[in-house]
């Protein structure tokens, strides 16, 4: 493994640690590379930083209480009074959903993995390494498996139901590895202590391995539903992409949610439009982020230590 | 719940001379199965979806054609089916968000996990963690409206970059998976021993040198795992490519500066239009879906494999 970034070789280092014990001196490689290295830092996240204000400045004249009263349009003259009520009571009915759906079969499925599950069976490996690759398949291909299994071929169509089970099936992974870490720091003396009490196996889990795991099982949860707050690519394949004026009243209902709606302003060409998309990315951001920090406040403040 | 404590104290004492059957503890077993087979159920229903369409595609248009074919145009009147386009779309793009994401999201890293005092790095990390969330729908926002027009107006030459351009894509995906490389390469850095970084500084090493020569050969394969998830992402990204790359597939574009569409933002963009179940252009949405998925399952396999080998030899 050799590096090609370092020039100086190591001769004249060592002939100088004589020196280097008895007062500090600065050698130009080493100054210069901690400060490419900051610099990495400082460009990525600065870059970032910049982007993220810029969507605030150039939405700023639409952070009002229009964007939540008020419903999407597609024409062009309305746009003063147009918000996007119906995306954010879309979101808020999936993202609802999705919690129902994915976190029990989720953390279920963690619980079978860690506790019950042999892993020294072939097909509990498969298991393991399906749910690894399922992590890295693209969202967009489930949005594929939703149009073709989901609304077609079980018959759900395009509607709010549809559009959670495919975003659940999506953060599932998520929910599971993050939950099967939180079970496996629970170390094994207190099963132990429990069995030797005489809990059964399921009183030995439900009372002392999951609340011992809460903590981390709460914070992969946030952060699978968040993540799926923000995905957009499979709902556009589900047809998800007009202008709904309506808010969902039911599992059929037809819906729009905040990154769709976010992207059919993009594809108009006013800038009007282009003030409303920054307006609703906003909104998107606050509830993402929001999430996030809870997440991570949550996991750096109850996660236990053993 | 309630049944299972009445019974337990009572039953103890047989139940250590054999095992009884409990009813609470099975029922709870077959749900367990029953919840961790949704996810073999998801990957079956992946592939069921994927071939039955891709066999559909295939009767009406030859693989070699589908493989070696310089231009893509099912919505023109002259209809053609090479994906090669598409896939060179998706190399550009990703090839860009690599050269950006990995020399800064490896050397975000190593400042992280080698200089960074205790204190930056516990508000820095958490800050990391925190943009890796931002959906990619924002990504592709910023980089047509904020980067884009930024780009332009500071080419030095007359032929700039298009409204729409695989660079400006692929710029927004490098900064959009530097959190995600940068996050992952410092857990593998954090993961390699003390001892081995003071039997280097023992050894008369600079800093420097047992950042680049001990620990990143050290947890290089956390490293490459970390980018081959970056790989993973760059060609399974959808939005960004979507709303920033261009929709040009009828000839192979190697200019970066030119829009054209990748595989996903071909999928994305005939589906959200409106086109006629079981006709060829509906089925080779998921011909090329199904392309994509391949590749992507065979990326995953190697991340999953260097994952393994850097658990297996520090943990």
């Amino acid at each position: 493994m050799s590096t090609p970034t370092i020039t100086t070789d190591t001769r004249p280092d060592s002939s100088a640690s004589g020196n280097a014990l008895t007062q500090r001196r600065s050698r130009p490689g080493e100054v210069a590379f901690r400060m490419a290295m900051q610099a990495c830092l400082l460009i990525a996240f600065g870059v970032l930083a910049a982007l993220l204000t810029w969507v605030l400045v150039k939405g700023w004249n639409r952070l009002d209480s229009r964007l939540w009263t008020e419903m999407p349009t597609g024409l062009a003259s309305r746009l003063d009074t147009a918000g996007v009520q119906s995306a954010l009571v879309g979101t808020l009915w999936i993202i609802s959903l999705v919690a129902l759906i994915c976190l029990p079969i989720g953390i279920l499925s963690a619980i079978y993995l860690e506790e019950y599950a042999d892993n020294t069976r072939w097909y509990n490996r498969l298991l393991e390494l399906n749910i690894q690759n399922l992590a890295g398949v693209p969202s967009i291909i489930f949005g594929i498996l939703g149009l073709g299994i989901i609304a077609r071929a079980l018959g759900l169509g395009f509607t709010v139901i549809t559009a959670a089970i495919v975003l659940s099936l999506l953060v599932l992974p998520v929910v599971i590895i993050a939950t099967r870490e939180a079970i496996r720091a629970v170390p094994q003396s207190i099963r132990h202590a429990s069995y030797a009490l005489g809990a059964t196996k399921w009183q030995t889990v439900s009372r002392q391995v999951l609340p011992s795991a809460v903590p981390g099982i709460a914070t992969g949860s946030i952060l699978a539903l968040s993540r799926a707050i923000g995905e957009a690519a499979p709902l556009i394949v589900l047809g998800a992409v007009t202008f709904i004026t309506f808010n969902p009243d039911g599992l059929d209902s037809g819906y729009t949610a905040l990154p769709i709606q976010i992207y059919t302003f993009i594809t108009r060409s006013q800038s009007e439009y282009t003030e409303l998309a920054a307006g609703a990315i906003v909104l998107l951001l606050a509830i993402v982020l929001a999430m996030n920090s809870i997440a991570i406040f949550v996991r750096n403040r109850f996660e236990k230590r053993w | 719940m309630s049944t299972s404590t009445s019974n337990a104290g009572s039953a103890a004492g047989s139940a250590l001379r054999r095992g009884r059957r409990r009813p609470v503890d099975s029922t709870v077993k077959v749900l367990l199965v029953a919840a961790a087979l949704v996810s073999v159920a998801t990957t079956v229903g992946i592939v069921i979806a994927l071939v039955q369409p891709t066999i559909g595609f295939f009767q009406q248009v030859s693989i070699v054609e589908f493989i070696t074919g310089t231009s893509w145009t099912p919505t023109f009147a002259q209809k053609a089916y090479g994906v090669l386009p598409l896939v060179a779309a998706t190399l550009t793009v990703t090839g860009v968000a690599l050269a950006i994401a990995v020399p800064l999201g490896l050397g975000s890293a190593i400042y992280l996990s080698e200089y960074a005092n205790p204190r930056t790095r516990k508000v820095l990390k958490p800050i990391i963690e925190l943009l890796a969330g931002v959906p990619t729908v924002v990504y592709g926002f910023v980089a047509l409206f904020a980067l884009n027009p930024l780009l332009q107006k500071w080419w030095p030459t007359d032929n700039g970059p298009a409204f729409q351009n695989l660079l400006i894509a692929g710029i927004a995906m490098g900064i959009m998976i530097v959190p995600t490389i940068a996050s992952i390469s410092e857990d593998s850095m954090a993961a390699v021993p003390r001892s081995l970084r003071e039997g280097a500084y023992a050894l008369a090493s600079t800093k420097m040198q047992v950042s680049t020569r001990v620990v990143v050969p050290a947890a290089m394969s956390g490293i490459v795992a970390a980018v081959v998830l970056g790989i993973s992402r760059a060609v399974g990204e959808t939005m960004i490519v979507t709303i920033a790359g261009g929709l040009t597939s009828d000839r192979i574009v190697l200019n970066p500066l030119e829009g054209a569409a990748t595989m996903t933002a071909f999928i994305a963009n005939i589906s959200s239009g409106d086109i006629p179940v079981g006709s060829l252009d509906y089925d080779s949405v998921f011909a090329v879906g199904a392309l994509l998925f391949l590749i992507t399952f065979a990326l995953n396999a190697v991340s999953i494999r260097m994952v393994r080998r850097f658990r297996e030899v520090y943990e």
